[in-house]
């Protein structure tokens, strides 16, 4: 969930709504005037308030902009988990933010602590997507950023989403060949919850892992679409019960329901196990004991 | 340490505005308007005193307007503060 990173109000309230991630953002929603204000309150917040267990980001600036470099040093100072990479284009980018990182961890005795994510919001961004995904060993995902990449493609953005069919499949493939997240851009009609759910559905069915959200109103249904259901998780857990035992007869193969159920198939009952424990749906104990 | 009039921060909830000017007398002198000072304001100054101290700064008058802000923000806000006044970069 993204937050203005000059607004403290905001800042000290949003874990109560128990977003998967917290994104502090210093780049476009904070004016040129306020970039360092916002940095020394993003700072001071994350060393100050207890977020949990939430993933904690914080959006930079442009590496190439005056207040890049500041914005890292701040983010990695207060150990947030991860740096979000605006507007990236090339690997070389990441590389650059990632010396930077390791600059700053090798003086605080932390190296590698930082992880990336990078937001591609460019065709050159898209076209490059699968090297700047793995740009990194820190890089934990790319996400979309729509509204810069229509400008870029000089189009805009429609309910369906066609203009971003494109960019989407190839984030999700590179993020996939890459082994890292793949997610998506935000939603920012707050009035139409309909076609966000449809497009929830939507990228979910492309292979994406998560949305970036701009309102607490939007979590609910966000972990609506992307819980597995009752019946997807029972059908799971019996996938993992059936092949640890067949691994237990040193076999790799079962069947469930009549259906041979193989690696593949084991995968996505762990994914669909791995939703459930995150939606809060079922624990781990339910699984594992 | 040179100090200008600057001001950081604002009148949002969960914020604070302070603003800085040329110490009128000796020392560090903080009129603080919050609706909790009677609760909080020993703490809320405590909070200023100690992070103008952090920043070396030994004279200067500081009006704040509290509106519910944590210790975090008012560090912040306060450091900010005293950066635009000075014209100093805490990350240089």
């Amino acid at each position: 969930m993204f937050i203005p990173g000059n607004n403290p109000g905001m800042m000290q309230d949003a874990h109560v709504y128990a977003p998967d991630s917290i994104m502090l953002d210093l780049e476009d929603s904070v004016t040129l005037e306020e970039k360092d204000a916002a940095r020394l309150l993003v700072y001071n917040a994350l060393q100050s308030v207890d977020y949990g267990e939430i993933e904690m980001v914080v959006r930079i600036n442009p590496l190439g902009s005056p207040y890049g470099h500041k914005d890292v040093q701040a983010a990695v100072k207060a150990g947030a988990h991860v740096i979000r990479m605006p507007k990236t284009e090339t690997a070389e980018e990441v590389v650059e933010l990632e010396k930077a990182i390791e600059q700053i961890e090798t003086s605080l005795g932390c190296v590698g602590r930082t992880k990336i994510m990078a937001a591609i919001e460019s065709a050159q961004g898209v076209m490059n997507a699968f090297a700047i995904a793995t740009a990194s060993k820190r890089m934990m995902g790319i996400a979309l950023g729509a509204e810069d990449y229509c400008a870029n493609l000089k189009t805009s953005r429609s309910k369906e989403g066609a203009e971003l069919l494109y960019a989407r499949q190839t984030i999700v493939v590179a993020a996939r060949a890459a082994g890292i997240d793949a997610l998506d851009t935000v939603y920012s009609d707050l009035n139409d919850m309909d076609s966000f759910r449809a497009e929830l559905r939507l990228i979910k069915q492309l292979g994406f892992d998560g949305k970036s959200i701009i309102n607490p109103r939007q979590i609910e249904i966000v972990n609506e679409i992307f819980a597995p259901t009752q019946k997807e998780i029972e059908k799971a857990c019996a996938i993992l019960a059936g092949i640890k035992e067949a691994q237990k007869r040193g076999s790799g193969v079962i069947a469930v329901d009549g259906k041979m159920v193989d690696r593949p198939v084991v995968m996505r009952a762990q994914r669909c196990i791995d939703l459930a424990i995150a939606s809060g749906i079922i624990t781990k104990e339910d699984v594992y004991e | 340490m040179e100090i200008n009039t600057a001001s950081a921060g604002t009148l949002e909830s969960g914020d604070i505005l302070v603003e800085i000017i040329p110490a009128r007398q000796k020392g560090i002198e903080i009129i603080l308007s919050s609706a909790v000072s009677h609760q909080f304001g020993k703490q809320i100054k405590q909070v200023i005193f100690q992070t103008l101290s952090e920043l070396n700064v030994t004279d200067a008058t500081v009006h704040a307007t509290d509106k519910g802000a944590l210790d975090c923000t008012i560090r912040a806000r306060v450091t900010a503060a005293v950066c635009r006044a000075t014209k100093t970069d805490v990350w240089k």
